[in-house]
């Protein structure tokens, strides 16, 4: 059931310009566990090469014994990274459905950028970005 | 100890004689409060404004420091911190909202306020108009302070149905707020008035004939209040006007839009804090393409107007702010005007200068970027006109390609299925509106462009399917562009192929592509439609030619199965072939600047591409 979603800019910083949970407690350890797939991450862009693949999933790297999540990746061309971690109990969940949710974030994204108040590398503050993700999350729990 | 211009000492006097009935010496504390309260500053803010001007030292609400504390809410109010030295600086005088009052207060002094203040604020207001016109900024137009929290009042919209009258007396109850609001209008801290100088001073003369009737009126509208006038997300005319001359002044082409940079810069001189300009240009662009169109922009800033005021943001859109609302309210009395008068103009068929005009700017109007045009198609607008607008965004787009390009891959992929069909049939309801009006200043670029550019988006995505479709209504997809004076508006489109506009020569024009004949469909039909109005003689004897030869093979020239209408054929032929040439000399320029655009945009991919590559990982070998 947990699910959490953040989106993480580009190199070289890596910090994360939009973190959203449900539920909302224990948001430090999957803080801590995007963090660390943020590596991961990294290395499946260096190993992909000249293919710029839009999607990648994480797998099982990120599974410790005791808690059970999958964590997914995304990247976009200008390498800005989503990064989604689900509860393992949540089978329902298919590759197809999380490809689509990947899909609505990046598209969200990109209207965010269209606005040009909104400086690449400021936290993401807005409204219908957070209803998307919102919509989103509802729908996977 | 405190400056205070000839306004603010009315102002603070009357405040002060509400809040503290004569003869005592200090303001009752609860009406104090009550007014601080409607100054809609948060409490702490409130509570500090209290300390600063000395009420808590000595404990009560003297003149002296009920005046700072009026000034302290003005500053707080524009923005100021909460200081001492704050009310040393010139600012405009504090808002109230939702004071309680005297009905007779409210309705009894609008008429002496708006005589004697109307012709105070106007010369003022043209002063400071014109000592503001350098900075171009946001301007608050005249509606006063709108209450956000307390239902009814909603001067824009009270301001359609009665002019400035019965606004102040909606929102402001009382007469401070009467007399402030036309001082605020007068000292804007970050706005401009001009336009609302040109309302004010047209309204004067108005306003004091339509009190009586106003005030009659505001009592009915007060107990019903309609959706109308209950709705401050709803655009006056005057309104309207001044966004218009804004969007002018940033961007002459009214078709065109605003870059988001330019936008930028314009909306953060309105002084609201970034996020929340973030969030009204979230809600107010649409199509999430970086740029604003004209209602696009009436909306973003209509939005700053109201949070200046006070008013929250919503969360979405309002309905009224629409970009097919507005466009169908706003532009239809001066599109739909244009539109018919280019329509019209183009019986008389002599307008080469025009042709040429509307040729440059359909060529001008590039395919490759879609987006404003299908901004519009992804719109459920009813309205055709609408569509004439954001053909004009085209060019502009174009330039902000490398802004927007992710944007309009998006939104072209999103929206493309949908605008065939869509502008087809918006075309066919703006011919149909084009046969009633009386002819206005001439626009000859929008029907043209929108069809031009319709054209030039079925030539390049080959969508004719949608376009049969949406044109069958009238003659069958097989007739050819009919009369001759359908070909003038045919020049202006971007048809690769000039014969298809020749009308009786239905010989030549059979013998070009077919899919052309389909194609120049659309936009003969309008005139054709027009032409069956004025010139029925001419179309009915050429339609009976038409379908006998149409309805045999297409290449078949000369072998008219009738007869007697071959002398009329020649003639038009004849008449045909000059035509012809004329748009042959047109659209090769056409094709000329087209190319050129062509180069251009390869040029920008280019860009683009090494951009891309450059931002790629290196690749680890």
């Amino acid at each position: 059931w947990p699910v959490l979603l953040s989106v993480i800019c580009s190199p070289p910083q890596n910090y994360p310009l939009y973190i959203r949970s449900i539920p909302t407690e224990n948001e430090l350890k999957f803080h801590y566990t995007v963090h660390t797939s943020l590596d991961v991450v990294d290395e499946k862009i260096s190993a992909m090469g000249k293919a710029l693949v839009d999607q990648r999933e994480l797998y099982l790297g990120l599974l410790y014994p005791t808690e059970d999540y999958k964590v997914y990746g995304y990247v976009t061309n200008s390498k800005v990274k989503f990064v989604m971690v689900v509860d393992s109990s949540n089978t329902a969940l298919r590759d197809n459905e999380i490809r689509s949710m990947f899909r609505k974030l990046h598209n969200s994204y990109t209207d965010i950028m269209c606005n040009p108040f909104y400086n690449p590398g400021d936290r993401i503050h807005s409204r219908a970005f957070d209803n998307m993700v919102n919509s989103m999350m509802m729908q996977v729990c | 100890l405190l400056p205070l211009s000839e306004s603010e000492q009315q102002r603070y006097s009357e405040l002060f004689s509400r809040c503290c009935p004569p003869p005592e010496a200090a303001a009752g504390g609860s009406s104090v409060g009550e007014l601080f309260r409607a100054s809609q500053l948060p409490p702490d803010t409130l509570h500090q404004i209290t300390e600063v001007c000395g009420a808590k030292r000595v404990g009560y609400f003297g003149p002296a420091q009920f005046y700072i504390a009026l000034k302290l809410i003005a500053a707080a109010q524009s923005g100021f911190p909460v200081r001492i030295e704050s009310i040393k600086n010139e600012m405009p005088l504090p808002r109230f909202m939702a004071l309680k009052n005297d009905s007779e207060v409210r309705y009894g002094t609008p008429a002496e306020l708006h005589g004697v203040k109307f012709q105070v604020p106007h010369a003022t207001l043209e002063k400071n108009s014109y000592k503001r016109t350098d900075e171009g900024d946001k301007q608050e137009p005249k509606s006063p302070p709108l209450s956000p929290i307390c239902s009814p009042p909603a001067s824009p919209s009270t301001y359609q149905r009665i002019p400035l009258s019965y606004g102040y007396g909606k929102s402001r109850s009382g007469l401070e707020q009467q007399h402030a609001a036309p001082y605020e209008v007068r000292h804007p801290t970050h706005q401009q008035d001009r336009p609302s100088s040109g309302n004010y001073g047209a309204k004067p003369a108005l306003a004091s004939s339509t009190l009586n009737r106003s005030l009659s009126a505001e009592r009915e509208q007060l107990e019903s209040s309609t959706h109308y006038s209950d709705d401050p997300w709803r655009i006056t005319e005057e309104q309207r006007d001044y966004y218009i001359n804004q969007f002018r002044s940033l961007q002459p082409e009214l078709n065109s839009f605003i870059s988001g940079s330019v936008a930028k810069n314009f909306f953060t001189k309105s002084k609201l804090p970034i996020p929340e300009l973030s969030h009204i240009w979230e809600l107010s662009d649409v199509d999430c393409d970086g740029a604003l169109t004209l209602p696009e922009f009436c909306a973003a800033f209509h939005l700053v107007v109201a949070r200046k005021n006070g008013y929250q943001l919503p969360e979405t859109l309002p309905e009224t702010l629409q970009p097919e609302y507005l466009q169908a309210a706003s532009l239809k009395p001066m599109r739909d005007c244009a539109l018919f008068d280019s329509y019209s103009e183009l019986l008389p068929g002599s307008q080469q200068a025009r042709d040429f005009s509307r040729t440059e700017k359909a060529s001008a109007e590039e395919v490759p970027d879609n987006s404003a045009l299908l901004q519009d198609a992804k719109k459920e607008d009813k309205q055709a006109l609408k569509v004439s607008t954001p053909l004009k965004t085209i060019p502009k787009e174009f330039q902000h390609l490398t802004v927007k390009t992710a944007a309009q891959e998006s939104n072209v992929l999103r929206a493309r299925p949908r605008s065939r069909s869509y502008s087809s049939t918006s075309i066919e309801d703006a011919m149909k509106k084009g046969e009633e009006p009386p002819t206005p200043p001439p626009r000859p670029q929008k029907s043209h462009s929108r069809a031009s550019s319709l054209d030039l988006n079925k030539i390049f995505q080959q969508n004719t399917q949608a376009v049969r479709s949406g044109w069958l209504p009238p003659p069958p997809p097989a007739l050819p562009p009919r009369p001759s004076v359908s070909q003038t508006e045919q020049v202006s489109e971007v048809e690769l192929h000039p014969q298809m506009n020749r009308p009786p020569s239905q010989a030549e024009e059979n013998s070009s592509a077919k899919k052309e004949v389909v194609l120049t469909q659309p936009p003969s039909k309008p005139t054709r439609r027009k032409l069956r109005t004025e010139a029925q003689g001419l179309e009915t004897p050429e339609l009976s030619p038409t379908i006998n030869v149409t309805s045999s093979l297409p290449a078949v020239k000369p072998h008219l199965p009738v007869q007697k209408q071959s002398s009329k054929q020649k003639r038009a032929i004849q008449t045909a072939i000059r035509k012809n040439k004329e748009a042959n000399a047109v659209l090769a320029r056409l094709n000329s600047e087209l190319q050129q655009q062509l180069k251009e945009v390869h040029k920008e991919r280019i860009a683009l591409e090494t951009q891309l590559e450059q931002l790629r990982p290196v690749t680890v070998l």
